[in-house]
């Protein structure tokens, strides 16, 4: 109540301040009357008591100044009078004021909308209930420390853990959509029915899956999305229960997933369908030594520890390599947080950036603190004068922070602005990568953070010039006409730009290494040429899903020889299994000479690809020796296929290849291969992460000689690549078109440039190298306006001295040396300090680089000598003019 | 007697004004006089210190005001305790009793 009534009075006092005044000015009177007419009682004359009550009472005007400066509404008071003067100094000056403002906006703006992708992105809590609780699940094996998990595992591991409260796999997959409309492949995921409920997804209508739906044998079921819903069925409330046609089977829809749903994982996109694992008709489902792509998530027990949860499945696989030491002998269970799954990956790339952001703000401050202290000699006179008239110093600083503070806070808003535009743009053209972009967004934590930067970067460019000014208030500005002698004064000016300098170097630097890192990465071979190369996926019509594998055969020549005889196209191949940067896929094996392992844990692992004879010529890998495959080696002749270099070294070391046999245990039947040729290694894994991958051994095998019991699944979806003679993308039209001339049921879907394919493959560092180049070029133009201005203003502030350097004998060109001098001390120091900086800091970005060492000596030279040159560019200007001081003109001056 | 007046202890010029008021509503000056009335002569406060203090106790609700006729039939603004204000004077009587017998005691001590 009584703050309440404070306030409401402190209000009323300044609303009607007028009001206020008076009635205490009559409450004065009142008391001076009184006053006087006591002291006439006690004898005095009316005169006397008058001036004996005043002199009592003290000057009105003080009393009033003290009331008014007990109340707390006298601190609003001056600090709007502040906020006005410094809005007047502002007008007064719009030329400093816009620079001002407009790097602070960049600055700012750059902090915003880097806050708002971190908020968006790290700071904000997983939409997901209790997300600490969340793991993700793998199978570690000898080759893969983050492997798929074979779905008998799953089941086993579901039962057996007593640490989890549930866990689920999935699996993308895709399927030919008909009976809806033009047939189409929809995107759709396997799942397991604790899928839903581990992540708290509700269906919008209908129900999820159940532990019945996860039976061997259960009826098809199928959950859509949301926006599948309303795309094929206008959002109509009778869906549970209609049938939904994929590859040519028949599922009930008992369900739908709000639209909204994603689970934020690498190998996650949301999917439009989700069915049942147990209906995925491939044959190695319940294969347990089987790597599918599939991988879990789970949810601990409340209390449990991610360590207690490793402990727990350490035993239970364990139990499993005992009973199954064929399958699982080497096997055991990977958990990770969910949190670091989603954004391990994108954590550091974010906060170097945010580094490199809050330096660019940094060096717009110290522009800023420069061009104030400049300013600020200037106006000595102006706050002598005031000093003089009683302005305490604690006044003036307060004065002058307002000032920088209200400057700030209009950066602050216009960087708002800039911000709430350039996030909005940044994550347009992000890669798709970015986990969560979507929740980036301005929201109350950004705002508090915009104006935290702004109020600090306000205090901290303000302070030095405040600082300064309280200082030579001291001195007695008023008689020496704020002329100055020019040697102290270089002294702040030379830190700040010294700073400016080192930040400056920092940023460069992390942007030359990360430039450096993807020229190296443009320079890998990736062991084919991707230029010309588009890769698609492609389902025939369903009336081949059921046809016999001869007719599939036929029908897959069929697309070849059309293909390859559209004009414009060079060659085509038919891709199974493994392609590179793209999906992996292995096989097992043993060589001949060898008896077959007893288990397949003991058996050795190698990279399939399964390709047609065009393959070589589309891809233009390097036939190293023996040769590649023709259109005899089909389903009639014996199995052939083509190693890598690498799979030479690993597995034939001083041996010719040529000639040997290889036992195919992924094949039914265990067919045996006979090795006709070697190609080159290609980067499956990544340009960048390959050489360091266990699994990198590689083997081709003729698409043509895959078992019949593999080919019967060709028609659901084959990816084709084709080598054209102009761009890829030029050619998609006419590959359409043919596809379409040999029967309007094939369906051509993810059409992708080779050339894109690599690009996305390093995405996160492009995107990285360009923003950070883009920070460093904004603090490069930041700092080397700073060091100009400084050397400029310097040169202003010692015209008399080189005047008399002048008159005195001095050669021009001394002058010149004598300026570029000073800023190239400067600039040597700062660069000194900048590379002892960086030498420190880059080593934290060491995880993003490639081929190059984060203190990589090139770089820095390179950067040191590029800063070093603009420092010099930026003297020049300067330092010329001081040249030009005509000595007479100088002194007159003064 | 002392002389000279002297300056208040820091603090109890709130508490003197609300016991001055304790008995009647008076004005700003009637307050003054009657405090150096009472000390016979040993406080007196001055409108610079009086004045902010009125506010002060305004504020956080202690007093009332009210513009009333002066003996003298002038118009002049008299503080009034509130409730609040009575109990606010009966606490810090209190504890500047306890706060008064410490002191002495440790000054006794001493001598």
């Amino acid at each position: 109540m009584p703050l309440m009534r404070n306030l409401i009075a402190g209000l009323q006092a300044l609303f009607r301040k007028q009001k206020a005044n008076s009635e205490l000015d009559e409450e004065l009177r009142g008391y001076l009357d009184a006053a006087t007419a006591q002291k006439m009682k006690n004898g005095m004359s009316r005169e006397e008591a008058r001036r004996s009550a005043r002199v009592e009472m003290g000057s009105p005007d003080r009393v009033r100044e003290e009331v008014h400066s007990a109340e707390w509404e006298s601190v609003v008071e001056t600090f709007w009078q502040d906020v006005r003067f410094a809005a007047r100094m502002l007008r007064k000056s719009p030329g400093f004021t816009t620079v001002a403002v407009l790097t602070l906006a960049l600055g700012i703006g750059a902090n915003t909308a880097l806050f708002s992708v971190v908020n968006g992105v790290l700071l904000n809590p997983l939409p997901y209930p209790h997300p600490g609780q969340l793991v993700t699940i793998h199978e570690s094996k000898p080759n893969f420390a983050t492997g798929s998990i074979s779905y008998p595992n799953f089941l086993d591991w579901q039962r057996d853990n007593h640490t989890l409260s549930a866990m689920a796999v999935s699996r993308p997959t895709s399927f030919a959509l008909t009976g809806l409309g033009e047939a189409e492949q929809a995107q759709a995921e396997f799942v397991t029915s604790d899928f839903f409920p581990i992540l708290g997804v509700k269906p919008v209508i209908g129900r999820i899956f159940v532990r019945a739906d996860d039976q061997r044998g259960a009826a098809p079921v199928a959950l859509i999305s949301g926006g599948f819903w309303k795309r094929k069925f206008g959002s109509a409330p009778d869906i549970v229960g209609k049938t939904l046609n994929l590859d040519g089977r028949g599922y009930t829809i008992v369900g739908v997933i709000p639209s909204d749903f994603d689970l934020l994982l690498g190998n996650f996109s949301p999917s439009e369908i989700y069915v049942p694992m147990v209906q995925w008709t491939n044959n190695l489902l319940f294969s347990r030594g089987a790597g599918l792509g599939i991988h879990g998530i789970g949810r601990m027990k409340p209390g449990v520890t991610i360590d207690q949860v490793r402990a727990d499945f350490a035993q239970v696989t364990r139990n499993l390599a005992v009973a199954y030491p064929d399958s699982d002998k080497a096997t055991g269970a990977a958990f990770f947080p969910f949190r670091q799954s989603m954004l391990g990956h994108v954590e550091p790339f974010l906060l170097v950036l945010f580094c490199a952001v809050g330096f660019v703000l940094l060096i717009a401050c110290v522009n800023i603190a420069n061009l104030l202290l400049a300013r600020s000699t200037g106006r000595s006179r102006e706050f002598a004068v005031r000093a003089a008239l009683g302005a305490g110093k604690s006044r003036l600083i307060r004065q002058l922070l307002t000032e920088s503070i209200l400057l700030a806070s209009l950066g602050g808003a216009i960087g708002l602005l800039l911000a709430n535009w350039g996030t909005r743009a940044a994550l347009d053209s992000l890669p798709a990568s970015l986990p969560r972009a979507a929740e980036v967004g301005i929201d109350p934590r950004v705002l508090l953070f915009t104006a935290a930067v702004a109020l600090s970067a306000g205090i901290l460019f303000g302070l030095a010039p405040a600082i300064r000014i309280s200082r030579t208030i001291l001195q007695d500005n008023l008689k020496e006409g704020g002329r100055g002698a020019s040697g102290s004064r270089t002294g702040a000016h030379g830190v700040l730009v010294v700073v400016e300098t080192a930040l400056a170097l920092v940023l460069l630097t992390g942007a030359g290494l990360m430039l450096r890192s993807l020229v190296r990465l443009w320079d890998v071979d990736p062991g084919f040429n991707p230029s010309n190369v588009v890769t698609f996926g492609l389902s025939l019509p369903t009336s081949m899903w059921k046809a016999s594998p001869a007719a599939i055969r036929a029908a897959f020549r069929e697309v070849d020889s059309k293909l390859a005889s559209t004009p414009g196209i060079e060659a085509v191949s038919m891709n199974w299994g493994a392609f590179p940067l793209s999906g992996d896929d292995e096989w097992l094996f043993w060589p001949e000479g060898q008896p077959k392992p007893a288990n397949q844990s003991d058996m050795k692992w190698t990279l399939e690809y399964v390709v047609d004879p065009g393959y070589l010529k589309v891809m233009e890998t390097p036939l190293r020796s023996g040769r590649f495959f023709t259109a005899r080696d089909d389903e009639h002749s014996p199995p052939v296929v083509l190693v890598d270099d690498v799979f030479v070294r690993q597995y034939f070391p001083n041996e010719n290849p040529l000639g040997k046999h290889l036992f195919l245990d992924s094949l039914e039947g265990n067919q045996q291969a006979e090795i006709i040729g070697v190609v080159a290694h290609v980067k499956q894994w990544g340009l960048d992460t390959d050489d360091t991958e266990h699994l990198r051994a590689q083997l081709y095998f003729p698409f043509m000689q895959l078992p019949d019991s593999v080919m019967a699944g060709a028609p659901l979806g084959m990816r084709v690549v084709v080598r054209s003679r102009g761009s890829g993308a030029g050619a998609v039209d006419s590959i359409r078109q043919s596809l379409q001339q040999l029967n309007s049921g094939n369906v051509m879907y993810g059409v992708q440039t080779m050339d894109e394919v690599i690009s996305s493959s390093i995405a996160n560092r492009w995107f990285s190298m360009i923003l950070l180049s883009a920070f460093a070029g904004l603090a490069l133009l930041l700092s080397n306006i700073g060091i100009y201005g400084v050397i400029a203003y310097l040169v202003g502030q010692q015209t008399r001295e080189i005047g008399i350097r002048m008159a005195l004998g001095a050669q021009r060109r001394d002058v010149f040396r004598l300026i570029l001098g000073n800023g190239v001390k400067m600039a040597l120091l700062g660069i000194a300090i900048g590379v002892a900086a960086a030498f420190g800091l880059t080593r934290l970005m060491a995880g993003m680089l490639y081929g190059v060492s984060a203190t990589d000596p090139l770089t820095f030279v390179f950067v040191a000598v590029v800063l070093m040159l603009v420092a010099l560019a930026a003297c020049y200007i300067p330092a010329r003019r001081a040249m030009r001081v005509d000595p007479m003109v100088a002194l007159r001056y003064e | 007697m002392i002389d000279k007046p002297s300056t208040l202890v820091q603090g109890t010029l709130d508490m003197l004004i609300l016991k001055t008021l304790a008995l009647e509503p008076l004005h700003g000056y009637g307050i003054a006089q009657r405090i150096e009335q009472i000390s016979h002569g040993v406080f007196q406060v001055n409108a610079g210190s009086l004045f902010p203090a009125f506010r002060r106790l305004e504020r956080a609700g202690l007093l009332d005001t009210e513009w009333r006729a002066t003996e003298n039939n002038r118009r002049a603004k008299y503080y009034a305790l509130t409730k609040h204000g009575r109990r606010k004077l009966e606490a810090e009587t209190k504890e500047w009793g306890r706060q008064i017998g410490a002191i002495t005691r440790i000054l006794d001590a001493q001598s």
